[in-house]
């Protein structure tokens, strides 16, 4: 166990170190610390990070061209086409590789959109109150009560065969009432704590406020929730993209799994072309899972079990023990 | 009783907003949905009958406003047009026909999913330092985060096809009769086993983590060491003191699981060619057949407004300071 009261002391000891150089520390002891006996974080983290960089360095990892008949309908996995090939010739391991960007990048941008407008709803909101509060409030509500998948099949449906564009920005703009509800919440929450009120009273501006004031405290829960959207915005981009309500022309997980469907994979014994891309989005899903869950503990400690709890235990009974309390 | 007519009037307002999204959506859409529809259709319908779906849409000679108040009239009505993909039969009955398959595997799976995680998540708060508050959360988080349709296809694949251990499409054996015979029930439970297996694993994760999260917050409180200091039992403990003011949050986690429900059974059902909603919904978009397309999201939103009123309700019920 890493003594962070040691660390900090090392650390201002050498004292000639550039500001730069601190707030890299620091981070840098932030993070260790958040995967420091953290069991799921850390599969969580290592998982994640193989998904992005094979997405980030797949056109220096793919064999061949995802989008070019390179192999006989379905053949197995085997050493030329590792993953096998699709029924119409194409490269799994390529695919796959390639529909990560694409999926991924589809699920961050929708994620980001509907976390910006989560923070912009939530905070104005929970921080001015009152009758602007009763109408965003409002609204959040009936987003959330309405069924969001079902609206976007029909929306996709209207449209017509969607790019992936259309898509994200349709989940971002459909996807934020979960986020702003909680975001709110927690502004509520602080917003009559004494540093908000004296900021108030120094005279600072409403912007400022929320900017400095609020936002910095609010930073975990925002990205647990912009985490969450990525989640759900790449299983809903999944389902349109299994549906046929995607470009099917594109490669992503979700236009795999149509073509697998089309040609009914599963029932002539390709297993490897409707797994293998529902295996990269089930890890991607769970790995993110974890680490939400660890940033859960970041925003409330009490959450934590395992070794912090052990730790907790230690210390605990050391105290009673110096108090004669055992 | 004011907090229960707040919720009603709440409710009955975002079912207006919903049928006035429904009757401007065909209407903002590029190019003509009406036309396409019937270009779709490859004359199965004759003049008179699209007619007939104009005016349902409420295409005909007026302004706007006197197309809406039409519109919301046959809304009210249930007079819906006929189905393009069914035709000659009308998209009320259609709807009709499967929207009880829906509901009772989206609010099966939520209720059953909601037991077992609220169980769970009691008993990992509770054993917060041992191996199953260690290792359990984070395995559910885990496999309950993968994608409802991925979900789905994996057990499709691994206890449909590969073992060959339960059915693969249809909600009974079509073989027997529809009845309260012991039979047809054992064969609706069998076909009903992997389609809300998917959706209890896919919602399980979010009660074992409110339930947690919430039962964290209450073991702090001093009648709960009040109660394990008068040497009640751990279980009465858990359950009748801790548990019970733990579930107050949970509960209004209800509401948002409801949408959530009725969507992953939309795709479940597409998966498993179950014969619900989802898998209308799916052979309508095929078909451009708007009407039912629209029926079936109007539906799916008055089901959804309707089963969260019913958790309101349950609410005042756990918590009766609420309805002052």
């Amino acid at each position: 166990m890493n003594n962070p009261i040691a660390s900090d002391a090392q650390a201002s000891d050498i004292q000639p170190k550039s500001a730069l150089r601190q707030k890299v520390g620091a981070i840098w002891m932030k993070t260790k610390s958040f995967f420091n006996g953290n069991p799921p974080a850390i599969i969580g983290g290592a998982l994640l990070t193989l998904i992005l960089l094979g997405a980030l360095f797949a056109p220096v990892l793919t064999t061949h061209n995802p989008d070019k008949r390179v192999a006989r309908p379905h053949v197995a996995p085997n050493a030329e086409h590792i993953l096998g090939s699709t029924r119409n010739g194409r490269d799994v391991y390529s695919q796959v590789l390639q529909g990560a960007r694409k999926t991924l990048s589809v699920a961050l941008f929708a994620g980001i959109i509907a976390t910006v407008i989560a923070v912009a709803v939530g905070v104005t909101s929970g921080y001015f109150g009152g009758k602007i509060d009763e109408w965003m409030n409002f609204i959040t509500n009936v987003f959330l009560v309405f069924p969001q998948l079902p609206l976007l099949i029909v929306l996709a449906a209207f449209l017509g065969q969607v790019g992936s564009g259309v898509i994200a920005v349709l989940l971002g703009v459909t996807s934020w009432p979960w986020g702003a509800r909680v975001i709110r919440s927690q502004t509520m929450a602080i917003r009559n704590k004494e540093f908000i009120i004296s900021a108030e009273v120094m005279g600072e501006s409403k912007i400022r406020i929320i900017l400095v004031e609020i936002l910095p405290n609010l930073i975990s829960i925002v990205f647990g929730g912009f985490l969450g959207t990525v989640i759900y915005a790449m299983g809903a981009e999944a389902a349109l993209g299994f549906l046929g309500l995607g470009d099917a022309t594109e490669v992503s997980w979700g236009s795999m799994l149509y073509w697998a469907q089309v040609s009914s994979s599963l029932y002539t014994g390709a297993w490897w072309e409707m797994l293998v891309p529902a295996i990269a989005l089930s890890l991607t899903g769970g790995a993110l899972a974890l680490i939400n869950m660890s940033i859960d503990q970041v925003s409330n400690p009490k959450l934590k079990t395992g070794p912090h709890l052990k730790l907790w235990k230690k210390l605990n009974k050391e105290a009673n023990k110096r108090r004669g309390l055992v | 009783m004011s907090f229960i007519l707040r919720r009603l009037s709440f409710y009955f307002t975002a079912f207006l907003l919903a049928i006035s999204f429904n009757f401007f959506l065909p209407r903002m859409m590029p190019g003509d949905p009406i036309e396409a529809m019937f270009a779709a259709a490859k004359g199965k319908m004759d003049l008179a009958q699209m007619d007939a779906v104009r005016e349902m849409y409420g295409f005909m000679n007026g302004s706007l406003f006197e197309q809406y108040i039409s519109y919301i009239q046959s809304v009210f009505t249930l007079d819906l047009g006929p189905s393009v993909l069914m035709f000659p039969i009308d998209v009320t009955t259609v709807v009709g026909m499967s929207l009880p398959w829906t509901m009772f595997l989206a609010l099966g799976s939520l209720i059953v999913a909601l037991i077992i995680g609220v169980s769970i998540g009691t008993y990992a708060s509770y054993r917060r330092e041992g191996f199953f508050g260690q290792f359990v959360p984070p395995f559910l988080a885990f496999i309950s985060n993968f994608p409802y349709i991925v979900t789905a296809l994996l057990l499709f694949y691994f206890f449909g096809l590969k073992l060959e251990l339960l059915p693969l499409a249809y909600t009974y054996d079509p073989s027997i009769d529809p009845g309260l015979s012991l039979e047809f029930i054992g064969s609706v439970a069998k076909h009903a086993i992997l389609p809300m297996g998917s959706m209890i694993l896919v919602g399980i994760a979010t009660w074992v983590f409110n339930m947690r999260n919430a039962m964290i917050n209450v073991l702090g409180e001093d009648y709960v060491t009040m109660a394990e200091a008068k040497g009640l039992s751990s279980f009465r403990v858990m359950y009748r003191y801790a548990g019970r003011n733990a579930i107050l949050p949970v509960a209004t986690a209800i509401a948002m699981a409801i949408g959530f429900s009725f969507a992953g059974s939309i795709m479940t059902e597409v998966v498993f060619n179950y014969q619900g909603l989802g898998n209308i919904l799916l052979k309508g978009i095929m078909a451009r057949d708007y009407p039912l397309i629209q029926a079936i999201l109007l539906i799916l939103v008055s089901a959804v407004l309707t089963a969260n009123f019913i958790a309101d309700l349950l609410y005042v019920w756990l918590d009766p300071r609420i309805s002052n």
